[in-house]
């Protein structure tokens, strides 16, 4: 298969956001890169359905979604995630930003409802509109701004009353984990 | 309520900001910490770039000759 160069191009673009993405989903680096891997691969087998002209950013994140969902309901189980393997890779945390500060949001992100979750990231990190989001989650823009709204009430909620002190890794695991089983 | 703004966060939690209510009085400093902390985390994924593994994939399915080799 010989990819169109401003096709390749416009992929490989795509993939350091696809892998954020990717990682507030699983919330597991390495998982984070087979599902974003798992993707390129659907997508290049599937490049025809692509329409030139779109969004091929969005394009990617809904196939990226899409597979994250059907491999999520089979793989439940495994999210156990117990080396804190994210916490590993993302803690050179900005300087600008206190470190209890980084610890306090990333346990409370982790703690709000998935859906939410993937709404707030993908209107407040990822930088899509409200209408890209919902393409992408194949909702109403409505259903976008509501879990959006609902994720910023939670997670300062979140912010305001606990105390970093009290979550480690293993706590941030185990919200994923009893998140997961709710769900 | 607007003493919360410069102490503690915990007293706009007594206040009483009900999940699921779009609240304009969520503390405005908390709301744009969040949006922050939301793309702090985000960039520092961001800037690592794309890992070889992705470069190598693309590269390795762009060339169908290749495929044999590794």
């Amino acid at each position: 298969m010989a990819l169109d160069a401003s096709v390749r191009d416009a992929v490989l673009a795509a993939v350091p956001s696809l892998r954020a993405f990717a990682i507030s989903l699983c919330g597991n680096v390495d998982r984070a890169d087979d599902l974003v891997q798992e993707t390129l691969l659907r997508a290049l087998a599937n490049i025809n359905s692509f329409q030139p002209g779109t969004n091929m950013s969005a394009w990617l994140f809904t196939i990226l979604r899409n597979h994250f969902r059907s491999e999520y309901r089979k793989r439940r189980r495994e999210v156990e995630d117990g080396d804190g393997s994210y916490a590993e890779t993302l803690k050179s945390h900005p300087e600008q930003y206190g470190r209890v500060e980084f610890e306090e949001f990333r346990t409370a992100l982790a703690k709000l409802p998935p859906d939410q979750r993937e709404a707030l990231v993908l209107v407040g990190a990822s930088g899509f509109s409200y209408e890209e989001a919902a393409t992408i989650c194949e909702c109403a823009v409505g259903t976008i701004k509501s879990r959006v709204n609902r994720a910023r009430t939670r997670l300062s909620e979140l912010m305001s009353v606990e105390s970093v002190d009290d979550f480690g890794p293993d706590r941030t695991t185990r919200a994923i984990l009893a998140r997961t089983e709710r769900a | 309520m607007k003493d919360a703004k410069s102490t503690g966060t915990r007293s706009q939690m007594e206040t009483g900001t009900s999940p699921g209510k779009p609240d304009a009085k969520l503390g405005r400093d908390i709301q744009a910490k969040i949006g922050q902390q939301l793309r702090a985390l985000y960039d520092e994924v961001l800037n690592q770039g794309v890992p070889d593994r992705f470069a190598d994939l693309l590269n390795r399915l762009d060339k169908p000759d290749d495929k044999e080799s590794r």
